[in-house]
């Protein structure tokens, strides 16, 4: 299947959707790796690849860019209502 | 290793052309020296408004900057056209292209007696300049010689995705050949100068970078009070970027991953090879000047929305996000980054990239040289005029 989102780093645990990505359809990753979106990933936002707890990092460009402020599933939009940055 | 041709200067630099120059000292002479270059257009015009009227720090970054762009690798002879009273004696840039053996000369206003006399004079001088640097050939010279400068502007949610980590692979690759690339626009590190100084090649530098970026930040505070959210927050939020931090990351990414050697300040000229920051504003061409002064042969700008501009007398290789971005802009564009989206891996294109280097620095013109993007040279400036 074409890949319908970009990956920038290895340990990157977002990736970008190269489309409009509706709630509940699949989302396809550069390496072959495939899920189900559990929002709507608007064009050019993250979507998240690994469950999260609330806390945990969020890693774009193979560094920390933020935590989740809650728990959080493969296949969730992050943007600014569940990312923030806690530490120092 | 791999070479280029390049023109061996005898200061021991090398440039990627062979450019004769006419740079006036001050703003007042710019008239003069645009009519010099009409009658030669093989000459290239640096005109600035800068020269006179500023005092302390301006002042000793903007002769920094003329004297640095007077001993630019890529200029075989200089012209410099002074006034007579200004303040950046035309003197002092004669003497500063001398010493990196540029052939150069010298025609002042006020002694020549007025704008036209001038131009005659200056036209016998640049005709001659042309012709010495006719005589200097290029031969092959090894990738470590080269400095790249780093640009990005007029970027949109696709830069720090595609064109600029493309970038970032061509810079490792030309890092690991002994080349150097200079990473500047201080503002747009703001929230990664821990990342950044973890990346130092020591302390010292991992302490210049945090002290660089925390200035940065303050000053955008100071200057902007209440919109310096708009530098400091993202401005494209509907791009997808959720933070300071993750579209800072974005612009720095283009400069690599290898250790960073060396902060210099505006307009100086890096002692180390590798990554170096120049501390430098966001403003794009205040940077291009910047990194030309610093002695780039070539720069690199990466753009999403797209941006015409070059540099008079450095070619500036343009790197675009998406695919329908280059196709719009296409005349401007020297590489579309979009492919990634449709496919293409970050390292092909980062190949392509080191590939369109080599061929720039090896005399293939850009886009920018072809439709001469020249313009007028920005300089940083602090103060205001006194």
């Amino acid at each position: 299947m074409i890949p319908n989102t970009i990956m920038i780093d290895q340990k990157d645990n977002v990736a970008i959707a190269l489309t409009d990505i509706p709630e509940g359809s699949q989302v396809f990753l550069p390496d072959g790796r495939n899920f189900i979106s559990l929002t709507d990933i608007p064009y050019s936002h993250k979507v998240l690849l690994a469950n999260l707890g609330a806390g945990d990092n969020v890693i774009k460009y193979g560094e920390v860019i933020g935590q989740v402020n809650a728990d959080l599933q493969q296949g969730e939009w992050i943007h600014t209502h569940n990312l923030v940055v806690t530490e120092g | 290793m791999e070479t280029f041709l390049g023109y061996e200067r005898s200061d021991s630099s090398v440039g990627v052309r062979n450019h004769v120059a006419v740079l006036p000292s001050v703003a007042c002479a710019n008239g003069v020296a645009a009519a010099i270059v009409r009658q030669i257009p093989e000459a290239v015009l640096l005109q600035h408004s800068i020269g006179c009227g500023r005092g302390g720090l301006d002042n000793e970054v903007h002769t920094r900057t003329l004297e640095n762009l007077c001993r630019h690798p890529n200029l075989a002879g200089v012209l410099v056209v002074g006034l007579g009273c200004e303040v950046l004696k035309s003197e002092q840039l004669e003497q500063a292209a001398a010493q990196a053996s540029k052939h150069v000369q010298r025609v002042v206003i006020q002694e020549e007696g007025g704008s036209r006399r001038t131009t005659a004079r200056g036209v016998e001088l640049v005709r001659e300049l042309v012709a010495r640097a006719k005589e200097i050939k290029p031969g092959a010279v090894a990738l470590d010689r080269l400095i790249v400068g780093l640009e990005c502007g007029g970027s949109d949610a696709f830069s720090g995705v595609t064109a600029n980590p493309a970038v970032g692979r061509a810079c490792d690759h030309l890092v690991d050949q002994g080349a150097t690339v200079i990473l500047t626009e201080t503002t747009e590190m703001i929230g990664t100068a821990h990342i950044l100084s973890r990346r130092a090649a020591n302390v010292e530098v991992g302490a210049q970078i945090e002290e660089i970026v925390g200035l940065q930040e303050q000053k955008c505070v100071d200057v902007l009070g209440p919109m310096a959210e708009l530098v400091i927050s993202p401005g494209n939020m509907d791009g997808g970027m959720s933070n300071i931090r993750e579209k800072a990351l974005g612009c720095i990414v283009k400069a690599g991953t290898r250790p960073i050697q060396e902060v210099i300040g505006y307009a100086e000229k890096p002692t180390r090879r590798g990554v170096v920051i120049m501390n430098g504003p966001g403003y794009d061409t205040d940077s291009l000047t910047g990194m030309a002064a610093a002695g780039a042969q070539v720069m690199i700008f990466t753009t999403g929305r797209g941006n015409p501009i070059g540099f008079p007398m450095v070619p500036v290789i343009k790197v675009i996000s998406t695919t329908q971005a280059f196709q719009r802009l296409e005349d401007d564009m020297d590489v579309n980054a979009g492919v990634v989206l449709e496919g293409q891996s970050l390292e092909q294109v980062g190949d392509q990239i080191s590939d369109v280097l080599l061929r720039v620095a090896n005399g293939e013109p850009t886009k920018a040289e072809i439709n001469q993007q020249d313009g007028i040279l920005c300089v940083y400036t602090q103060g205001t005029s006194l």
